[in-house]
This record gives C-alpha cells, structure tokens and sequence, in this order.
C-alpha cells in the first residue's frame, strides 16, 4: 500500500559503551538516565517534547518477569506518559513509534533498548527462543545453531572461513575509532585463522563478543525534525518479517525474509552505507548477498556487532549508527538492518536519505 | 491523515484452568481461527500480525511469538510482539490499529494468549528484585491495600465487593466461552468463601486461566468489502506512569484519569455515562469496578459504587459493566485485555450472543497492568466515525 502520513527522521541517537559486564542492575536504568539527557540535549529537547516513547527488552535476558517496567523508572514519567513496549529488539519498538507518528498521532519520540547479558549464560538463554516442546529441550544454543548456518554456507561455497576472519578483522578496525566498542584494534586474519574453533567452524573472532548495553533513538516528523538537526536522516521506509520456526525447512544459506524487505524498499541502489546486525562473520557475508549490497557499499562502518553487541540494543543502535552517516556526516543514502530469534529468522530493513 | 480503522472479527477460546489437550500454538490457533471465521476471511487476507502476551516467564518460553510464527500465519509477513504488563491485550489490539491508521496496511491480525497451566504465574511474579517492593503471593497481596484504602476513602460499604462477584459470575454463566460459569452463585455463597487477601474473597478474585483471543482489524476498504457488521475505532488511549514514587495516588491513578479525558475526547464523549452504552472494564478483584468507573470518569471520586449498588452496571441497567463476565470469570492474563476489546466489539457488532446488550452502539474496552500504571483503552461504535 502506498505510504500515508508526515516524513520522519532519525534525529538523535546514543549508545553506551559496550563492556562485558558492567555494574549495573538488569533494569537498564542507570544506562538509560545519561543516554536520554544525551540525546534530548543535543537537539534542545526536553521530556516533555516526546510524545511517544517505545522501548525493547527481554524478561528473559534479565531473568525475572516485568523486567522493563521499572525502566520505565528511568524516564521520570509523571506527569503520565504515552509509552509502550515490545519484547524483541528495540529496531522493532522504533518500527511502532514510526507506525505511530505517521498516524499522526504525535509528533516525536523516543526509543530505547536495553540488555544486561553477563546476568545469564546468553547462549543458553537463546536457546529457550526454539519450539518449546521439540527442540528447546535438547538445548541447541545459539552459537551452535549459528555454526550449523556457517557450516552449509561453507559447503554451498557461499564463503571461506578466511573471507569470516577478514570480516573480523576489518571490523575490528573499524571500531578503533568507536569510543562505544567493547573490541577494536588491528588484528591479523592468519593469526586469527590459527585459533582453536569454539563452534566448528566458528572461532570466537566469528561470533559477537557478550555485552552489557543500552542505546537511545530520537525520531521527529516535518519541521521538528527539519528544527532539531541540519541534516535529519529521513527514513524512506522499514520493511520487517518473520521466517518459520522450523530450522530444517529454512534455507539458512540464505535470508528469504531480509530480500524481501529490501524487495518492498525498493531495492539496495544508491545505499553508500549499511549497518547490519550481524552476530557472527558469515552471517556478514550473507546478509550482504540477500540484501543485494554492491562492493562499493561501506558495511557497518562503526565496527558493527561483532565489536559490541548489547542485546535487544544492537539492532535500534544499527539504525542510529547508520543514520549518524547522514546527520553527522557525508552520507546521502543508508541503510540499517536488525535481527532477531535464532539463525536471523526475523529480519528487519530500514533505508534512511539525507533529503 | 489518521485512516479509519474497524474491527472485522474476534475469536476466543473455551478459557479453562489447564488446556493439556493441545500446544500453545494449537491455542493459538483455535482463537485465531475463529476470529478469521468471524469476518469472513483467511489467513491470506492478513497483512501483518501482531501477538501480546503477558511476562515470557509465565510459561518458559523465551519471546514464543518466534516458535509460534507458523502457527499464527505469520511467516513471511510482518510479525510484532507486544508486551505491556496486564494491559498487554490492550495495547496488543491499540499497536494493531495503528498499523490499520497509518496506512502501513490494509488487514491486521491481532492475537495474545497466556497458557497459565504451562508454568505458575504467581512465583513468577514473586522474584526479588533489588529496590522494589516484592510482589509475593501474587497480585492479589499487592492490591488489596489498595482497595481498602478506596473503602476507607469512600466510604463504601463491605457489600460492593460481593455484589460485583455475583454480577459478573453469573454474566458469565451466559457466556459459553468464560472459564468460570456460576449460575448458583449468591451474595452468601460469595460471604463464605475464603478469605485470600482482605477484603478480597477467593469468590471476589479472578480464576488462573489457560486462554486465547484474536481480533482482526481492517482499514476503511476493508470494512466496507466486509459482508457482515462491523466495530469502527472512534479512540483510542495509552497512558503510563511509574510504579512507585512519593505522593503517587494507586486508588485513583493519574494515568488512568489522563487515558479516559484523551479517549472521551476523541471519542467526542462528554458524558460517558450517558453516551457510552455498555463498558468491558479490567476487574481482575471484585472491587475494581467501582474504582475504575471513578478513574474512569463513569462517576465522581467517592461515587462508583453507588452505581454497582443500585444496578446501573448489570446487563438492563443503564451502563452495563461486563456482560462477558469480564475478567472475574476468565483470565488468561495475556489475553484478558484483549477479551475486554474484543467483547465491546462483539457488542457494538451484535455478535455477543446471550450477553447481547440490547441496542448497543457505542461501547468501551479497557485494560490496566503492573501495579496499575500502565492503561490501555478504546471506544468502539457501529457507526462509522
């Protein structure tokens, strides 16, 4: 259906510094408090100018039920607030409050995400994302089911696990320059290669490392966007769906669900730069074939997950970290990509434009 | 710029203590399936789905709304998961409609669930959580000062509580989809029951329910290719405040005041209990009919349970509160807020069988959750805004 409503912006983004573990509770306030001031300052706003605030996080991750509802504690939200929540990443609380702006609703607002992984074992933790009653028993974890994925690729002839480790590496020096990152440096692919596997074929340079995160969107439609910053970052559309469950009937060589977002966006022409969320190398590598990115498309220039990667944060914070090449940079076309569940079974594709 | 939005159909399950008969996707599907039988459509016709559930821990299942994709039709299409404490089914149906209202599409399938018998949702709510005051023994233990402070506030006598339970139990009694059908009960059978939390009775108190409900909605386009009646979206509400802070009123929330003034203006409503003809109101304790038609802004502060005393809220009386049963009858916590939705729609639809209220054109949903901070609400019509 055509698109309805007013244009809105990415306006303002924030994250915080990516660490193993950190000291805080797993309610994700004392990361959030320094990231809203951060990101309302910078454009002159205050709380009161958000009409709508949208947040993501896991009970599961925090291991304890209603675990957003004291970061609702985190905005001082009295008078009361126009707020909700989504139990996923935070790319997906940002899909919401677009929806909701461009019903015109209201006229701002602002997402956030927040996970604290050092409070569990994560890859046991994601396990409990499979069919409850067939597969989650056997406890197939995250990494292992990701190593299963690399594994195809590898026989397909899809990638090598020397194209992984260069994926690593670039990433990695990338992120020299990301006073967020949790990983950076320069690093030798050979050197690399000569590491233990963790995962056949997965080394640990492959996977993301665990992270204690938060990070902060601020969206604004017309003219208070167009006030708040010189260069908004206007999204020109998301697209996001959801694969079947079943890992044995998905393609996992590929991500039918990713092509078809970028299929409804029009296509990748013109995009100068790509975050994507990508936990692990090869899935890099796959996702830049299924979303159609050319060589000359710049991948997740701010070193992207694999040197940080707050979870149900990583994927709103791909969207603020490719919006960031336009608002303060040089940019003219970006995209961002989230994912989520087990081997990118649910994939979401959001193009941005400076004008 | 807002599209008009409408509900096309509803679904529920038959709620009951444990469904060991079948999966969390076949409840699911039985909601999902009605619900789409209900307009007159298939999963094809459905363009995005949207599923809410109250905390994943209720049932073990760690975001379920990826395991279930399947089983709701989703694959391949946009799927959101909602989860806003009790309010969810609310703001499950609310997130729904503003994917109708956007524009972003044409027919949306909303669908919450809680399968209460998989886990127990009383010892996942009793975790301890640092700085917080602990929620032990379940929401009940949480609430009932509540209640008894709107009695010391009131005025209220100790009758109100029952008389409400009576209500809507036997309501529920004519709902062949409620969980608790009590045909039998009496303002003595209630009197004698347990006392779990004073002044809640384990009469007074809503059942643990394994359950389903899926509404879809439709844009303009969509309702009017509809063969069958339908509810227009007139308003809709969100409002949330936090849980604890100096000064904060719990009786009468702040939020809750602010959600109801948002959705009667919208609604063009400047006396709800005048225009508004029948009302599904989150009850989860006998006593909070009256606190949430003060809240509600159905009476003054102080004057609620005049109107449940004097019959104004049973089916024939002027605002009829629950016809369904309401959630003293069946909750599936998840999908409980949904079922208040969904019911008003029916109303408003005449779909609502032998809880039909007659005449009904203009009805209300309403949802709350946490420690009643987080509301969620809508005015549905037959007629078209």
């Amino acid at each position: 259906m055509t698109p309805t409503g007013p244009a809105v912006a990415v306006v303002g983004f924030a994250q915080s510094r990516s660490v193993r573990i950190s000291d805080t509770t797993t309610n994700g306030v004392e990361l959030l408090i320094p990231l809203f001031h951060d990101v309302l300052e910078r454009v002159g706003m205050t709380k009161a100018d958000v009409g709508f605030w949208c947040s993501g996080s896991s009970d599961y991750l925090a291991g304890r039920a209603f675990s957003f509802v004291t970061a609702v504690d985190a905005i001082g939200a009295f008078p009361p607030i126009n707020e909700s929540h989504v139990e996923c990443d935070a790319a997906w609380a940002l899909y919401e409050a677009w929806q909701k702006i461009r019903t015109g609703e209201v006229q701002t607002a602002l997402i956030y995400g927040f996970g604290k992984s050092s409070a569990g074992v994560l890859r046991r933790v994601l396990a409990l994302q499979t069919d409850p009653y067939s597969i989650a028993p056997l406890w197939p974890d995250s990494v292992s089911i990701a190593a299963l994925q690399a594994r195809l690729g590898l026989e397909a002839g899809l990638w090598t696990e020397r194209e992984m480790a260069e994926v690593a590496a670039r990433s990695r020096a990338d992120a020299v320059t990301n006073p967020t990152a949790q990983l950076s440096g320069l690093v030798d692919v050979e050197k690399l290669l000569a590491e233990p596997y963790l995962a056949d074929p997965l080394r640990m340079h492959d996977c993301a490392p665990i992270t204690d995160g938060a990070a902060v969107v601020l969206l604004a439609a017309g003219d208070r966007a167009r006030d708040a910053v010189d260069r908004p970052a206007w999204i020109t559309g998301i697209e996001h769906r959801v694969e079947s469950s079943a890992l044995g009937i998905r393609d996992l060589t590929s991500s039918p669900s990713s092509a078809a977002g970028i299929r409804a966006l029009g296509g990748a022409d013109g995009v100068e730069v790509a975050e994507l969320h990508a936990p692990f190398t090869h899935q890099e590598l796959l996702l830049r074939r299924a979303l159609g990115l050319g060589d000359d498309v710049r991948v997740s220039p701010s070193g992207g997950v694999l040197t940080g990667n707050p979870m149900f944060a990583a994927g709103l914070a791909r969207i603020g970290a490719a919006a960031q090449q336009i608002i303060e940079s040089h940019a003219g076309k970006v995209l961002a990509h989230a994912t989520s569940g087990p081997a990118l079974q649910q994939n979401l594709v959001c193009t941005m434009e400076a004008a | 710029m807002k599209q008009r939005a409408a509900v096309l159909g509803t679904g529920q399950t038959h709620h009951t203590s444990r469904r060991t008969d079948v999966s969390l996707g076949g409840l699911c599907r039985e909601a999902v399936d009605r619900a789409l039988a209900d307009a007159g459509l298939t999963s094809a016709d459905i363009d995005a789905v949207v599923l809410g559930k109250a905390p994943d821990l209720f049932e073990g299942v760690m975001m379920p709304e990826l395991a279930l994709a399947d089983a709701l039709g989703a694959v391949g299409k946009p799927l959101l998961r909602v989860h806003t404490a009790g309010s969810v089914g609310g703001s499950t149906a609310l997130v729904a409609t503003s994917l109708v209202q956007s524009g972003a599409h044409r027919r949306v399938l909303a669908v919450t669930f809680e399968k209460q018998s998989e886990s127990n949702a009383m010892w996942a709510l009793s975790i301890p959580i640092p700085f917080s005051m602990p929620v032990h023994a379940g929401a009940g233990g949480y609430f009932a000062p509540h209640v008894r402070s709107y009695i010391r506030r009131s005025g209220a006598p100790s009758h109100i509580g029952m008389m409400v339970a009576v209500k809507d139990r036997l309501n529920g009694a004519l709902n062949p989809y409620a969980h608790l059908r009590q045909s039998d009960i009496t303002m003595d059978s209630v009197r004698a029951s347990t006392m779990l939390w004073d002044p809640i009775r384990y009469d007074e108190t809503c059942p643990s329910s394994d359950g389903a409900c899926a509404v879809v909605l439709g844009d303009e386009t969509a309702a009017e290719q509809s063969s069958r009646s339908v509810a227009w979206i007139h308003a809709t509400a969100m409002r949330t405040e936090p849980t604890m802070f100096a000064g904060r009123d719990h009786v009468n929330p702040r939020a809750g005041q602010d959600a109801a003034a948002a959705l009667w203006r919208e609604a063009g409503i400047t006396d709800p209990l005048a225009e508004v003809d029948v009302a599904e109101i989150y009850v989860p304790f006998s006593w909070f009919e009256p606190m949430w038609l003060e809240n509600l802004g159905f009476a003054e502060p102080g004057q609620g349970w005049k109107l449940t005393e004097s019959g104004v809220t049973e089916i024939g009386g002027r605002l009829p509160v629950n016809p369904s049963g309401g959630v003293l009858c069946s909750n599936p916590i998840g999908a409980s807020g949904l079922l208040r939705f969904a019911e008003a729609a029916m109303q408003v639809m005449g779909r609502a069988g032998e809880h039909q209220v007659d005449g009904a054109r203009t009805a209300m949903g309403h949802a709350y959750g946490g420690g009643s901070q987080f509301f969620a609400m809508w005015v549905v019509r037959s007629s078209k805004p």
